[in-house]
């Protein structure tokens, strides 16, 4: 009882949201910018760029690193985690695209950087890594499909080109990944000195891989009990080892790195910058000491608490960079308007919604791998299809 | 030969010439409402600030090294030969980074129009072409602003220093900020006083970037390598275990 009321309030929120969603989107078609945003001259690039496209690329990054784990490391242990965490990429970077969309002034001129190329600029550099890794995600994600419908054929020509799309993933992803804090090195007149940091390409690599694996550990969590399946906690907890080494050599870095170049004290001056600077390492340090302790690792409600809250230390993280750090140099203060809100809602509540759909119609879960050719052959000589999807329950 | 503009403070009076000349040039519409507002914006593309008894006049710097051509992705933004820094509305896409990114905060937007673009001063550049000085040099009464070849300016700016040490702050601005840019300023007083960004690096800053993009081809074939490495050892690992086993058959 308690569970169908539950799930229908969140059916309720999806509803108010998408509803939000559509009228913000129609404010943002017939008002413009101008009329759907608190952007203005002085403060360019708001919630959509911040939230929208810098913290969906990197919470996406989980997709990359795990496509290394499992096809080039050979860690195959990791496989039923790898699945998901492509499925979760593909989405995110098609739902970044969507909001680049609302983002654009011109948005029905998206492909120019394909044809008009500046090679000296970062946002071009972007461009072409995001919108060949969104290739090579579908690519990776499509064996799934092509399982699902058992079309066999073109999926043993996939099979023979998977090692170099992983690989060329990899690149790709490290390139675009760290160019998004390439992005803010021109800014050196502008960002907070508690941001501005020619490591930034650096941070914004390994917070991404962070936040990646963060992700995964969420969206485990979250289908393990949409689906009532089992947690792959021996394996989340391996993740999430990696992960408090990795916070530990973010911090590291991001510390020293302020020490340096002598920014620290600015933290201790009584400001908005300095509070959410506090926050934002705090959220980062407090669940890298609750991972680096075995009994919170495998304790799936901790495991899933950390996670959560590194996710919101990156968010945070990637805010400041964005808005946090740029207002006093800009001159302006920038509160987005209920129609940034409100798209940004919907767009993540789309994320949510694909998500589940898809986890529940395609072998995402359930051990899903690809098959190997002999696997083929023996499903083809016996009747039945070996992947039919685990039906989704409790909907 | 490379244009440029020498605007000297001392000598402004605040008339406002040469924001009703560019507006005019502009086709935008003027009047003393918009002439009150002392901001450049898609309304005005220049302005002079008033700050008590001095003003400063406020423009796209073009620069040298242009922040803005270096930042977009699509190359709508051009240093041509002559000077001028220029807009190609028909490449802009909107992503509006060469906002964020001017050191002078100069490209405005036309954020309520249906389709939207970047608004900036071109430093005439059609008249640039045809030898004459900009809209602004040719309406500004006192001298205040001309507009000459960029070595030439330097020399005349230095000129009037000399002449007048106890009148100038003894700096030329836009010769080193940013990499140095084709507009050039005199004023009595340092320019952090009269709204400038104190903070802008001597260095073009289209380098802070390409320091890092420079790498881009190491990071692919560096990247190639290694991945391809890994999984050579790791999946060659397999392969010897198969080839081991006894089914494998090689022994
Ligand atoms: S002042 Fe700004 S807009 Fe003008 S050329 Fe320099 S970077 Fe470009
Ligand atoms: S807004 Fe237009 S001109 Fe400015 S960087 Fe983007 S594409 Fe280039």
């Amino acid at each position: 009882m308690t569970r169908v009321l539950r799930l229908s309030l969140w059916q309720w929120v999806f509803g108010l949201v998408m509803l939000a969603g559509t009228y913000a989107t129609y404010i943002r078609v017939a008002h413009g910018l101008g009329g759907s945003t608190n952007l203005n001259d002085q403060f360019p690039w708001g919630l959509w760029i911040g939230f929208d496209v810098l913290c969906g690329v990197g919470l996406a990054a989980g997709g990359f690193t795990l496509a290394a784990t499992v096809h080039i490391f050979n860690l195959k242990r990791f496989e039923p985690i790898c699945r998901p965490a492509i499925l979760t990429a593909f989405l995110g970077y098609l739902l970044v695209v969507l909001a680049l969309l609302f983002d654009l002034g011109r948005p029905d001129r998206i492909w120019h950087p394909l044809i008009m190329w500046n090679t000296r600029s970062v946002m071009f550099e972007v461009a072409w890594c995001v919108t060949l890794y969104t290739t090579v995600l579908a690519l990776e994600f499509l064996p799934l499909v092509l399982q699902r419908f058992g079309l066999r054929t073109p999926l043993r020509w996939m099979r023979k080109v998977l090692i170099p799309l992983v690989i060329a993933g990899v690149i790709l992803s490290t390139l675009h990944q760290s160019s998004l804090g390439t992005l803010y090195l021109i800014v050196p007149h502008k960002l907070h000195a508690l941001w501005y940091t020619p490591l930034l390409p650096l941070l914004f690599f390994v917070s991404a891989i962070a936040a990646g694996l963060a992700m995964t550990i969420f969206e485990s969590w979250h289908s393990a009990r949409a689906f009532g399946r089992q947690l792959e906690l021996s394996l989340l907890a391996a993740l999430a080892r990696v992960l408090a080494v990795l916070l530990a050599f973010y911090l590291a870095l991001r510390l020293l790195d302020l020490a340096r170049r002598g920014a620290l004290p600015l933290a201790l001056e009584p400001r908005m910058e300095s509070f959410l600077f506090g926050l934002e390492i705090s959220l980062m340090l407090l669940p890298m000491l609750l991972l680096f302790r075995r009994q919170v690792r495998l304790n799936p409600a901790a495991l899933y608490a950390s996670a959560v809250m590194v996710i919101f230390g990156f968010v945070t993280h990637r805010l400041n960079v964005s808005i946090t750090g740029m207002e006093a140099g800009s001159g302006v203060s920038y509160l987005p308007k209920w129609t940034e809100v409100a798209v940004t809602l919907a767009i993540v509540a789309m994320g949510f919604a694909i998500f589940r759909f898809a986890a529940g119609h395609l072998p995402v879960f359930e051990g899903a791998r690809i098959t190997t050719e002999e696997e083929d052959r023996r499903a083809a000589a016996a009747p039945g299809d070996a992947w039919t999807p685990a039906p989704a329950e409790g909907d | 030969m490379a244009r440029a503009i020498l605007f000297d403070s001392t000598l402004c009076v605040g008339c406002r010439a040469c924001e009703e000349a560019c507006a005019g040039r502009w086709k935008l519409p003027y009047g003393e409402d918009i002439a009150a507002e002392e901001r450049i914006s898609e309304r005005k593309l220049t302005t002079v600030v008033t700050h008590g008894e001095r003003y400063l006049r406020r423009l796209c710097m073009h620069c040298l090294d242009p922040t803005c051509t270096s930042v977009c992705p699509v190359g709508a933004l051009e240093k041509t030969g002559l000077g001028p820094v220029v807009y190609h509305e028909a490449r802009c896409m909107g992503c509006r980074y060469c906002m964020l990114a001017c050191p002078f905060q100069v490209p405005s937007y036309t954020w309520s129009a249906r389709l939207p673009k970047i608004s900036k001063c071109d430093m005439c550049a059609d008249r640039q072409i045809e030898g004459q000085p900009t809209a602004c040099s040719d309406a500004c009464p006192t001298g205040a602003t001309i507009t000459g070849e960029r070595e030439e300016l330097i020399g005349e700016a230095r000129r009037r220093m000399a002449a007048k040490p106890s009148e100038y702050h003894s700096r030329i601005y836009g010769l080193r900020e940013a990499g140095g840019t084709s507009v050039l300023m005199l004023a009595a007083v340092p320019f952090e006083e009269l709204g400038m960004n104190g903070r802008i690096p001597e260095e073009p800053l289209p380098q802070l970037t390409w320091r890092v993009l420079a790498h881009v081809p190491d990071v692919v074939a560096l990247g190639t390598v290694l991945l391809g490495g890994v999984y050579w050892i790791t999946h060659r690992r397999d392969e010897v275990a198969a080839a081991e086993s006894p089914k494998g058959g090689r022994r």
